[in-house]
């Protein structure tokens, strides 16, 4: 087949819309100039164009997150490739596909200290699951229709794709994604049957099982999830999730036991360190959930699914690993146990779940109702989830006690709901990343739960939001305070507030009106549901400036070096518990 | 106290640019240890270039070491050679002895005795190619630090497996 010879930029342009791509966040400058150029010229893709390219790339992470498609990124050279850097290392740690595009000087000049240069593969290595130098108009092709691939399979992950300028202009022939095969990267996706029948097995003697959901549900998909629900149904097991995988057990499920970790449940931790049998499902043991390691659930059998098999035996051994898909492991296993796993030992379970009923109804979450003159940011987010529940809404947060605030008590019923920075922790995340869903799904409530010092980082995209006229709501929970930063240093450093009060916040309010959108304050617990109200009847982006009680902790908090039964339930805990010399040091 | 072992694995990987720095960085930005790699081409037709990396660390170390190994794209295979069985591990040193008098008369008696071979000689100096484990190379080194050595090259341990199993 002759291919008719495009310019390398068309090449870009139809290599996306073969990919089904329909929405490019992206940044204009010179050395991607040629790629604007044929943009212009077609109808098939859209471009967003945001106000700094760290926000182009969390808006490709939120479109990503919220449809299970790759999210694109378009930005030019040196500092525009430079500034996409944290959304990059962002999407590496949360798992996230995304392609970024990012313009070079032309292929003779690379090494030079050209203007606008900047080693991008180089800077991008390790915070890209893989990346691409095109030096050859002839490879363009099958480089991007590969960085799409290798974004979406397997652990999916970030790719830059680093194009030359002269490589734009240059003529080349056209490959499209079918006649594409990568030399050597397949992941594997199957897992092995015998482990399969050895999990069923481990499982249907489990006494004490717990299955921990992670990001890896939400990364295989709705029917993954699906089967994880129906796998946690059958056997009867609590269940509970990390951060990443919140909504992939709908929150309502009498056996969800609330998120695990440093802020999770008095309820699903304990389970966490009681269990006999714990079944990893897409979830990677991060410090956030297992505590000190040498007290992480010491007595039980681990069970491991993961498609990545770095994330085995990394921080905690465990007992059985299965390598492969959540999905299809789930499938395996729900075919094979389908007699066998319902018939557990049932006075052993019903004992279980006593145990677990008790812990339930210490009602850890539980926070000073009675204030009348201050509002807890813990109401506030009750009194949002109330009024959203049964609208088709999409919640994303920045990150600190909010977005922790936000994990506890707004609940999830369904996967891909639920946006937020968790590996990287990256303020400033949460306003892009709603702009990426909003595009994904125009017609959807989309809720940035933010923090008054977050939402700063990235508060140019109210531009981006007022272009594209786009509904965003913003929920600050203002406590004036980097919340989670004092609360550690409440806990760790003897209450010496160092720099963590912002002094000179801007009024919110009018920070709306500049950028075109409405804003409001509220400070009196009695008018938050109206304002909560005239939020969501605003058909254009709003900014809800809460003014929350600024003192607020998060708890329940398992502190850095702590065990999971070594838990600070509230202000009483503090003192009592003191924080180690070992946990000291850790963040 | 957990054991450090040290594993030599070697790694097939697409001669592509940047596939070294991706095994380098892969290794000090996750703080393992290298005590030698070395790298070549070593199939022209497909472009696969085999990586030699001798490392230690605890098995739980070495067992991340592999799996971070794997999921680098342009890696197709890896082998665990210190794990899979018997194995032939090589390196090469070009050692550099100046001097004159007996010290060097000396050199030369003991390059015999580790069948070191002399590639270059002036009236004041030798240079000696040795090629063989790594510790017989140390000791050759050891032996000759008094006799006047003044510099070292050395090639890092390539490796393969005995028997007729390909990788
Ligand atoms: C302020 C703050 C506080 C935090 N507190 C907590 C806390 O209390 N509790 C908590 O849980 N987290 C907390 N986190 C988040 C935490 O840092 C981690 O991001 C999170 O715990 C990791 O979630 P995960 O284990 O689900 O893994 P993810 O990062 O979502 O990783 C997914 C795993 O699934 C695997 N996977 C991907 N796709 C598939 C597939 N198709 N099939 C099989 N496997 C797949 C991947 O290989 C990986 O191992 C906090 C973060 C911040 C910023
Ligand atoms: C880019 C970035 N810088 C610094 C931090 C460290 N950090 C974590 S939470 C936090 C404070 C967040 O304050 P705010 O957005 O007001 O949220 P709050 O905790 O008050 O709810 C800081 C500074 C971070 N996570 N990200
Ligand atoms: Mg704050």
């Amino acid at each position: 087949m002759a291919a008719e010879p495009l310019s390398g930029a068309d090449i870009v342009i139809k290599a996306l819309v073969d990919q089904g791509v329909d929405v490019v966040f992206g940044y204009p400058g010179g050395a991607v100039l040629p790629i604007y150029d044929s943009l212009f010229k077609q109808n098939s893709l859209r471009h967003i164009l945001v106000r700094h390219e760290q926000g182009a790339v969390h808006a490709a992470e939120g479109y990503a997150r919220s449809t299970g498609r790759v999210g694109v990124v378009l930005v030019t050279s040196g500092p525009g490739a430079t500034n996409a850097v944290t959304g990059l290392t962002d999407a590496l740690m949360d798992s996230v596909p995304v392609v970024c595009l990012t313009g070079q000087v032309p292929t003779h000049l690379i090494g030079n200290d050209a203007f606008q240069e900047a080693d991008t593969t180089g800077i991008t290595r390790p915070c890209t699951k893989h990346n691409y130098l095109v030096k050859d108009v002839r490879e363009l092709a099958r480089m991007l229709h590969e960085a799409f691939y290798v974004a979406k399979s397997g652990r999916p992950g970030p790719v830059v794709v680093d194009l030359p300028k002269d490589v734009l202009f240059a003529p080349g022939p056209y490959t499209p994604p079918e006649e594409v095969r990568h030399k050597s990267y397949r992941p594997q996706l199957r897992p092995d049957p015998v482990r399969i029948s050895q999990a069923v097995e481990m499982i249907a003697r489990a006494k004490r099982p717990l299955f921990y959901g992670g990001g890896g549900l939400i990364n295989s998909g709705p029917e993954a999830c699906a089967r994880f629900a129906e796998l946690v149904r059958l056997t009867d097991a609590p269940c509970t999730l990390t951060l990443m995988g919140l909504g992939a057990l709908p929150a309502s499920d009498p056996h969800f036991l609330g998120m695990v970790g440093m802020h999770g449940t008095y309820e699903a931790n304990l389970a966490m360190h009681g269990c006999d049998l714990m079944v990893a499902v897409g979830s990677r043991f991060d410090d956030r959930v297992t505590g000190r390691l040498n007290a992480f659930s010491p007595g039980s059998k681990k069970i491991h699914i993961d498609i990545d098999p770095s994330s085995i035996n990394k921080n905690v051994r465990v007992d059985l690993p299965i390598i492969g898909d959540v999905g299809e492991a789930l499938s395996a296993i729900l075919a094979e146990g389908a007699a066998s796993l319902h018939c557990a030992d049932s006075a052993a379970r019903s004992e279980w779940w006593r145990a677990i009923d008790k812990w339930r109804a210490r009602d850890c979450l539980r926070y000073d109702r009675g204030r009348r003159d201050l509002i807890k940011p813990q109401y506030a987010i009750e009194r949002l989830y109330e009024f959203t529940r049964d609208r088709d809404v999409y919640i994303t947060t920045e990150v600190g006690q909010h977005q922790m605030w936000a994990a506890q008590f707004f609940k999830f019923d369904e996967p891909n709901r639920w946006m937020t920075s968790g590996g990287l922790g990256t303020m400033g995340y949460g306003l892009p990343a709603a702009m990426g869903v909003q595009i994904a799904h125009p017609e959807a409530l989309v809720i940035d739960i933010a923090g008054e010092a977050s939402v700063l980082m990235n508060i140019q995209e109210m531009s981006t939001i007022a272009q594209y006229r786009l509904p965003v709501k913003v929920f600050i929970l203002n406590n004036q305070y980097m919340g989670m930063v004092r609360q550690w240093q409440e806990l760790l450093h003897g209450g010496r507030y160092s720099e963590s009060y912002t002094a000179a916040l801007p009024d919110f309010v009018k920070l709306a009106d500049a950028f075109g959108a409405v804003g409001r304050r509220v400070e009196d617990p009695a008018k938050l549901d109206d304002a909560i109200r005239e939020m969501l009847d605003t058909h254009s982006a709003f900014i809800l400036d809460v003014a929350v009680d600024p003192a607020e902790n998060c708890f329940p908090m398992i502190p850095s070096g702590a065990a999971h039964n070594e838990m600070l339930l509230g202000p009483e805990d503090e003192a009592e518990k003191p924080v180690s010399e070992e946990g000291m040091v850790l963040v | 106290m957990v054991e450090i072992e040290r594993h030599t694995i070697a790694v097939l990987v697409d001669n592509e640019p940047g596939v070294l720095a991706r095994v380098i960085g892969l290794f000090s930005g996750r703080g393992y240890n290298i005590e030698s790699l070395t790298v070549a081409e070593v199939d022209r037709a497909n472009g696969l270039s085999r990586i030699t990396i001798v490392t230690t660390g605890t098995p739980m170390i070495i067992e991340q070491i592999k799996a971070q190994l794997s999921r680098l794209v342009p890696v197709h295979k890896i082998r665990d050679l210190t794990d899979e069985g018997p194995f032939v591990e090589r390196e090469m040193a070009l050692i550099k002895i100046a001097g004159k008098g007996d010290a060097r008369i000396e050199s030369l008696r003991l390059a015999d005795i580790f069948r070191a071979r002399v590639v270059d000689s002036t009236t004041e100096s030798f240079v000696f190619e040795m090629t063989g484990s790594s510790e017989k190379l140390n000791a050759f080194i050891n032996l000759m630090e008094p006799l006047g050595l003044v510099e070292i090259s050395r090639t890092g341990a390539v490796a393969i497996s005995r028997g007729a199993a390909s990788f």
